[in-house]
Parts: structure tokens; sequence; C-alpha cells
């Protein structure tokens, strides 16, 4: 096993408890919203790091279309995949979280869109990734990577055109409302934890594609050398 | 019958030179290749008029809106007919290519790749441009509608936003031409993406159909949508093509 | 490669033009995958593919390709699917594309769609359709295929005026008779490795070695 990989292990699991505990015990009880205020701390790092990931899988799909390196699409493939669990965790305890405390389950905000949309946007890429065929996987999933995330920009612009035509409520407090100095001292340690955690999943996954490619690639030299009969 | 000799490869100095065709040419080309095939076949024509019929009696029946509610909701749903009925139109662009495997000939020949791609593109705009000729006046008698603002903005926001489908369509119909599901992967892979033209494009309309709501910066966001998503298309084409 | 499948393995060969070339193998050998390589379809894994000719930069690189789909466009005629295909590389003059239609032995009149076509005059089209730039290579896969002996002689006989002219050809084959009298040398394919060469149709009587297993 190797050995950095399990001291970070370690120390992730090690920070996730700190987190927890800042989370349910020592962070403050919230006035008006009360306990269900504390998804907060799992809502809001968790779509740190959606996006984070997601902004990952557009850098590695790009240096995949200029150089092939199969290393940079064993990243794509793990980062997009990160990033989709974390990213149903945002769409999941957001409306959790906004049903008791705002009304309302669900509203159309540049935000919330433009989440479902990303969500949407790599669900389909890993959809394609399994669907097609060998060789031209990585090339197709980087290509649908690039036309997503310019997508996202036009996401975001429509959304906040349409709500000036069409006023919505609002959820999640206004962009200026402060925030409790204790609150958020447990919101980064959330965020920190939560980085760790998902880079972890991203390492393990990457490791394990990277395998699944070398095995490959060594199955075919010998198939190649004819010391196996490959078929 | 005698058959002429071949003729050696060496040639005469007498023999014709070739010249290869230009761009312009080239899409030309193709474009006139896919109008005659699907005005020999008329496959996708029929079933596209066929599902937006349908569509629009659905709606009838389903929302039975008066005239006043009809001009706030047709927009959208004469959007949405058209998206669907043209996915259609766009698996049935490639789908040609692929029944002999007429796209490798295409692909050995080093001709330009994105004379094949606009071609093509250009030539799904005419025929959803066709099925919407179509199935706006039936829209109009369906549900007793009066477009109560600017004709100039209804025909731009209809040129736009069927661009906006067209060229991104065209282009996922070429990545799933390889891909297991091939007809179900195009709309899987258009509809997220199309999601921020579709908000502008259904607004625009209804405000046209309502004589209420800017017009002006949405369909400047539409246009703005079109060159970029055209731009990235152009660019990537070549690589989705010659994936293998 | 084909996931971990190797098509062609450590395959190297040299082809000259004005000569005929047939390729014979068990199914799975890999010949349809070579020639699809050097048509410039698929990639190889590894390797590459080189053409050097004193020939004229225009068609020293340029590649006719002929396999079993027809590469045509069914709702089209055969003068408008020549035009076509002929079109994309420059070729459009009437009487040259006529000429290449009887050549093949069909009729430039001819109205009728590509889809009503009998196997036969489908394969002769496709022919002319991978030949119409005149390319220095010319790589068929099973030409032959569901062929009447009166076709399939025909189009050997053509296939042999065609290494007369100089150009290179290259025929993937079941049926190594047909090619008698007109192939130069013959090469076996066997697991993806050349297992056999010889001189006329020789390769063709050599019974690939045992499959060796070791684990």
């Amino acid at each position: 096993m190797n050995k950095k990989l399990v001291f970070f292990a370690l120390v992730t699991l090690g920070l996730l408890l700190y987190a927890l505990i800042q989370s349910l015990y020592d962070a403050p009880h919230e006035e008006t919203m009360g306990d269900i205020q504390r998804i907060f701390y799992y809502h809001v790092p968790s779509a740190f790091v959606a996006f984070a990931f997601f902004f990952a899988n557009l850098l590695a799909s790009l240096v995949y279309l200029k150089n092939r390196s199969p290393a940079a699409d064993s990243f794509a493939l793990a980062t997009a995949e990160v990033g989709v669990v974390f990213c149903t965790i945002v769409l999941i305890t957001g409306p959790l979280w906004a049903k008791p405390v705002w009304g309302i389950w669900w509203t159309w905000d540049a935000r919330l869109t433009s989440t479902l949309l990303l969500w949407l946007i790599y669900v389909s890429y890993l959809i394609l990734r399994r669907f097609s065929s060998g060789g031209q996987t990585p090339v197709l999933a980087a290509v649908l990577s690039v036309f997503g995330s310019v997508d996202v920009v036009f996401v975001y612009m429509s959304i906040r055109w349409f709500r000036t035509q069409h006023p919505q409520p609002v959820i999640g407090g206004g962009e200026g409302s402060g925030l409790n100095p204790a609150m958020g001292y447990a919101l980064l340690a959330n965020v920190v934890a939560f980085f760790a955690f998902s880079a972890l999943l991203v390492w393990l996954r990457y490791r394990l594609e990277r395998s699944r490619q070398q095995l490959d690639e060594l199955h075919a030299l010998a198939a190649e050398r004819g010391s196996i009969n490959a078929s | 019958m005698s058959s002429p000799e071949w003729k050696p490869i060496a040639k005469p100095s007498y023999a014709p030179v070739v010249v290869y065709p230009t761009f312009l040419q080239t899409l030309l080309s193709n474009l006139f290749k896919d109008l005659r095939l699907e005005w020999r076949s008329k496959d996708a024509i029929n079933a596209m008029l066929f599902f937006a019929l349908l569509v629009a009696v659905i709606f009838s029946f389903a929302f039975a809106p008066t005239p006043e509610e009809a001009r706030q909701m047709v927009g959208g749903l004469v959007w949405v007919a058209v998206l669907f009925a043209s996915i259609v139109a766009l698996n049935q662009s490639w789908a040609r290519e692929l029944r002999n495997q007429a796209l490798d000939a295409y692909r050995i020949s080093r001709a330009s790749p994105n004379a094949l791609f606009l071609g093509k593109a250009i030539g799904n705009f005419i025929f959803v441009s066709a099925l919407e000729l179509v199935i706006a006046p039936l829209f109009i008698v369906f549900f007793n509608l009066r477009a109560l603002g600017s004709t100039t903005a209804l025909i731009l926001v209809f040129v736009a936003g069927t661009w906006a489908i067209v060229i991104n369509g065209t282009f996922f119909g070429a990545m799933s031409l390889r891909t297991r599901s091939r007809e179900l992967m195009l709309p899987l892979l258009l509809f997220p993406i199309s999601i921020p033209a579709l908000v502008l494009m259904v607004n625009v309309t209804t405000a046209v159909l309502t004589g209420e709501g800017a017009t002006r910066r949405p369909l400047d966001l539409l246009i703005v949508y079109d060159i970029v998503f055209t731009t990235v298309c152009l660019l990537l084409f070549e690589t989705v093509l010659h994936a293998e | 490669m084909f996931g971990r499948f190797a098509a062609l393995r450590e395959l190297s060969a040299e082809f000259q033009g004005g000569r005929l070339y047939a390729i014979f193998g068990e199914n799975g050998a890999g010949k349809s995958t070579l020639l699809r390589i050097i048509a410039g379809l698929s990639k190889p894994t590894r390797g590459r593919t080189a053409f050097d000719s004193a020939a004229e930069a225009a068609t020293a690189q340029s590649v006719g390709y002929m396999a079993h789909a027809s590469m045509l466009y069914d709702e089209l005629n055969g003068m408008e699917n020549l035009r076509y295909f002929g079109g994309l590389r420059g070729v459009t003059g009437p009487a040259q594309l006529h000429d290449l239609l009887r050549k093949v032995g069909l009729d430039p009149k001819l109205n009728r769609r590509v889809g009503d076509y009998s196997q036969g005059m489908r394969q002769r089209l496709s022919l002319a359709r991978a030949v119409v730039h005149d390319p220095a290579v010319v790589l068929l896969d099973e030409p032959f295929s569901n062929l009447d002996t009166g076709s399939a002689q025909d189009l050997a006989r053509l296939l042999g005026e065609m290494r007369s002219a100089g150009k290179c050809v290259l025929v993937v084959t079941h049926q190594p008779r047909l090619l008698e009298d007109v192939a130069d040398e013959s090469l076996l394919l066997a697991q993806g490795r050349i297992a056999a060469r010889g001189l006329g149709i020789n390769a063709a009587a050599v019974q690939p070695q045992a499959r060796e297993t070791s684990w």
C-alpha cells in the first residue's frame, strides 16, 4: 500500500471528524432557522468541491485535446465522477434546507439553475463515456467537457437576464448577508475537510483508472509479441 | 462494348490538370447532395411534420387555454415541439452517411471536414425551417393567436433559435455516430447544452406574442450564443470526425 | 489495437507501384485492418504508413479504397454518385466520368437509383468511386464476394489493367484462383503477422502454423 496514500487518508479522516464536531456542536445555534441551518456546513463545501473539480475536468480535457495523454484522460474521468457525486449532494441538501427555512423547494435563479445544468451536463458526460467504444471515448468526452463549460457561462447570463424579466423568490439570503465569525470557522473547517476527502477520492479513482489503462497496454504488448493468444 | 485501356499514371502533357475544389464548392456540393437525398427519400420530412402535428394537437387538448393564456404559453410549446421534431432530422442526416459507410469515403478523400459539417448544418437548418413554416400556421389556428409585438423580432428569433438548435444538433449527431444507442445519445447531449438558448428563444417569442417584455437584450445574447457555439463546433469537428 | 485485441502485430511490409499483391488469410487475421490503416481510416497504435514515389505530388499520396460496404448513396444514380465523389477531389469533367463508368462496365446514362442496382453493378460503381481520382494505390477488400463468375473475371481483368498502368494494387480475397493470372506477389496473414510471401498466388497454398499457447 502506498504510504503517502495511507497517511493522507488518516489525515483526511481526522479533518472530517474535527469538522463534524465543529458543525454539530461547536458552531453556534442559528436564531431564526434553528438546527436545520447546520446543513449549510455540508451544502456549501460540497458546492465548492463540485465546481472546483468540474473546472479541473475542463483543464484536464483541454490538456488531453492538446497532447492526448492518457494520464490527463484518467484525471478527467476521476474529477468528473467525484464532481457529480458532490454536485448531487448539493442538489439534494439545497432543497432540504430551503423548504423548512424559506418555504419553497426550488427557484430558478442563476446559481441553482447553473448547478442543475452542470449536473445534467456531467451526467451526460458520464453516460457518453459509458456508451462510446474504446478508442474514441477520451476524445469525445474531452470535447463534451469543453462544450459544457462554455454552456455554463451562457446559462448564467441567460438566467440572470430572465430574472430581470420574471422576478423569482430568493433562496439563501442576499449576497451581502454577513456571516457570524464562529460559523465562518466551522464552515472553513468543513471546506478543508471536504476538499481533503474529495481529493482523496479523486486520487484513488485516478490510480484505479491508470492501473486499468496500464493493464490494457501491457496486455496489448504481450499479445503483440505473441506470448499470449489475445482474442 | 470495348472498354478503353487504363491510362498510365505518368500523364502526357495534354492531360487535364486536377483543380482541387474550394471550401465553398465542397460545402455547396455537400449541401446539394443532402438536399437531393432528402428530397428523394423524404424520410425525415414526413416524420418531422407528423410529429409536430401530433404535438400541437396534444398540447391543445392537454392545456385548452383561452386566447389570453395561449399567448403566454405558446412560445414555450412551439419551441419544445420544434426541438423534439428536429431530433428526427438531425439523427437522419448522419444516418444517411452511415448506411453504406459513405462517411469513410469522405474521410479518405481528404476533403475539408468543416465543409462537410457546415453543409450538413445548413441542410438541417433548411429542413427545420421548412418544418417551422408548416407548424407555425398550425399553432396560430389551434390557439387562435395574433402576434402583438414586433414581427422583425419574431423572424430574428426563429432564425437565430433554429440555428442554435441545428448547429449543436449536427455536431452532437456526429459525436454520437459510433456510440451505442446512437439515436438516444443525440438528444441526451443536445438538450442540456441548448437550455440557455431555449430560455432566451422562448422568452423572446412570448414577448412578441404578448407584446410585453424586452426583446433586444435576449436576442443579442442568443446571437452571441450562436456565434460562440458555431466557432467551437468548427474548431472541434475535425477531431470528432477522425476519433476512432 | 482494439481494446485488448491486437489486430496487427509487428507487421512491416513494402509494396511497389506497377504490381498487384494478393492478400490471403483466415478471418480475423488482420487483412481488413491492414487496408484500413493504409487508407488512413484507422490509426495504428504504433508505426506509420509512408508513401514514396517519383510521381507528381497530387497523385502520390492518394489512395483508392473499396470494401464490402459500397460507400455510395442509395438514393442517387450512378452518375450523381460519381459526380459527388469526383467533385470532392476536383474531378468534374463529365467526359472523364462517363469514360470511367464505361470502363467498369456500366452505362453512364442509366438513371436507376443505386439502391436498385444488382450486387455486381454496385461493386462496379464502388470501384469507379474508389478510383475516380486516378490514385497511385488501390486497396480492395474482398471485391469478388457475391459476384458471379463472369463479373468476377471482368473485375480481375480490370485490376490487372490498373496494375499494368503503374498502380500499386492490393487485393484481399478468399478466392485466390481469380487472381491467378494477374497477381505478381501474394501474402498470407495469420494472427496479425505475415506468415508467408510468394510469387503469384503461391502464398495461398501455405498452411498457417499451429497456434502456440504458453501460460
